[in-house]
């Protein structure tokens, strides 16, 4: 069991999402840094859609009832065990009775915490990510609580072999000597250029606009959320009145209500919207979209569909890589 | 088939857009494609999302990456093969289901219902008779959990939306908006002026089906009383 101590900012259950119920108006949901929350379940021995946490911001305090391999993957929430810095993208021993304690945001946005055997909450509708916005799914379909009790699920067989050489160590953890090394990583930034498809009313906006669009920075505005992030700058405009209806989005689309001001949308966002859609963020650059924050700036730049497919591509192909490594790794240790 | 377009929704999603208004006819269309792609079951596809003119294919691009560079396109030849099938079947299509949604209008539960009235120079009780009589069709489901949007409203009791929207709306409530109509399956915010409220549960996201109403089905509302209202609360519990 995991016991809440500090719930932090806003801690909810994710998984990778809840696909497939989209025609019943069911947000997908899952990770906003998808790529971090897979990289930490390789990390712990996990399929990489076993449900973690998301920690945003200012991360949780968790005490632990029993003893667990953890990895935190994502932004740098400065964690730490008994007041010891830990290291992240690394597998980690957690002893029973040890307090694990994430702080506020030192680089990114968002932490993801996965645990050997998952966060054991019910599957709804093929996920156990959490919906905020109807209230179902993860931890009773809310953010996390001081004083809940997260339950861990069951350990598979390399558990108790990993365990006993970690039990040689007298602290309260033993960390792995190693960590993963992903690019991507590196591309964190408060200022992050994210690459844009041509959304289907693209052609409808002002040439001015269209180069605002992709010369300006966009401000992320403290109305911005796991639904959507809201962005201030240069205002587009439409050549003429638009009155459309209600049609399909997807994670990652760029709206333009009639303020003129961006919405990006992100994992919790509706299936469907009326707003003029400028562009859309191709995937692989989705997870840096998680770790920026409020008052950070965002540049959008022109990509096409080869060029997102290559992104894609490349990145999965070092995810693979990483995937290999670590698998060797684990059995080694 | 009849005319329709195609356009990249990102590049993990392609729709297809069989027009820009609201009628009938395109919307059978639309649920023609979106449930004859259900029944092919293409592995790739990951979502299938109908509107009111567009069906939206949401595929697995990592997957097809293996064996096609521009997976884009490869969902689109694939889409055009399928719609050429879909043509051949345009006069097969079953009939909707009918279903049957109790209300207890006014009160409490339909705190706006004397404004709707007034609005159209109607008694609450004509507001009420002409509500319950069309048979909507669901054109499409979005904005929540099997919220859905309805067609087939007289216009005589059309009514724009609240000045200032409700920061909560129970689950359950029925309301107009303009010339829709339509009921809230959760709780949520909403600008809309509630006539009443049903009880029957609509979203029960931990039950085998977990959403009542699909895209394509035929709703009558009929009215109930407040105490029979309580009564199929109790019933369920």
């Amino acid at each position: 069991m995991i016991n809440i101590i500090d719930a932090g900012l806003n801690t909810t259950v994710q998984d990778l999402g809840r696909w497939g119920y989209q025609d019943k108006g069911i947000t997908v949901g899952g990770a906003l840094d998808h790529i971090a929350l897979r990289l930490a379940n390789l990390l712990v021995g996990n399929p990489e859609n076993t449900a973690g946490l998301e920690m945003t911001l200012l991360g949780p305090t968790l005490s632990f009832t029993e003893d667990a391999l953890i990895a935190i993957c994502g932004g740098d929430l400065d964690a730490r065990i008994d007041e010891k810095s830990i290291k992240t993208w690394s597998p980690l021993y957690i002893k029973k009775g040890s307090i694990l304690r994430l702080g506020s945001a030192k680089r990114g946005c968002r932490a993801y915490l996965a645990v050997h055997g998952g966060i054991d909450v019910p599957s709804i509708m093929g996920s156990k990510s959490t919906d905020l916005r109807s209230s179902f799914g993860g931890f009773n379909g809310r953010s996390l609580r001081e004083k809940d009790e997260l339950p861990i699920g069951e350990p598979h067989s390399f558990f108790s072999t990993y365990r006993e050489q970690c039990m040689q160590n007298h602290g309260s953890f033993h960390s792995a000597k190693w960590s993963i090394s992903y690019s991507g990583r590196l591309a964190y930034s408060p200022h992050p250029t994210l690459r844009v498809l041509p959304g289907k009313e693209h052609s409808m906006f002002t040439d001015s606009s269209i180069a605002h669009f992709y010369n300006e920075a966009y401000q992320i505005t403290s109305a911005s959320n796991r639904m959507g992030y809201r962005l201030k700058g240069a205002p587009l405009y439409y050549k003429t009145a638009l009155n459309l209806l209600t049609e399909p989005v997807t994670t990652g689309t760029i709206q333009i209500p009639s303020d003129g001001q961006p919405i990006i949308l992100l994992a919790d966002r509706q299936t469907s919207g009326g707003y003029p859609r400028i562009g859309h963020v191709i995937q692989a650059d989705l997870p840096l979209i998680g770790q920026t924050k409020p008052g950070d700036a965002i540049y959008f730049k022109a990509a096409s569909l080869e060029e997102a497919y290559q992104a894609l591509a490349e990145q999965e192909k070092q995810i693979k890589q990483i995937k290999r490594m670590i698998h060797m790794k684990l059995v080694k240790e | 088939m009849t005319y329709y377009q195609f356009f990249p929704l990102g590049e993990q999603a392609l729709v297809i857009s069989f027009g820009s208004d609201i009628n009938k006819e395109t919307n059978d269309l639309v649920y023609q494609v979106y449930t004859f792609l259900k029944q092919q079951r293409a592995p790739w596809i990951i979502d299938l999302v109908p509107a009111y003119a567009t069906l939206a294919v949401h595929f697995d691009a990592l997957q097809l990456l293996h064996h096609h560079n521009t997976p884009y396109a490869f969902v689109k030849t694939y889409i055009e093969e399928q719609l050429s099938q879909v043509s051949s079947m345009e006069n097969a299509q079953q009939p909707h289901p009918i279903i049957t949604i109790p209300v207890c209008y006014g009160g409490e539960f339909g705190p706006d219902l004397g404004h709707v009235a007034t609005i159209n120079d109607f008694s609450e009780e004509a507001v009420i008779s002409t509500h319950s009589s069309p048979l909507y069709h669901v054109y499409m489901i979005g904005f929540s959990p099997g919220f859905p949007y309805l067609g087939g409203m007289h216009t005589d009791i059309a009514t724009p939306r609240r000045d200032t929207p409700r920061t909560s709306v129970p689950a359950g409530s029925v309301g107009i908006a303009g010339q829709q109509t339509g009921v809230y399956p959760t709780e949520s915010p909403g600008g809309w002026q509630i006539i009443g409220r049903t009880p029957l549960k609509l979203f029960q996201p931990e039950s085998k089906t977990p959403i009542r109403l699909s895209m394509g089905d035929r709703i009558r509302f009929y009215p109930i009383s407040a105490s029979e209202f309580a009564q199929w609360e109790e019933n369920k519990a």
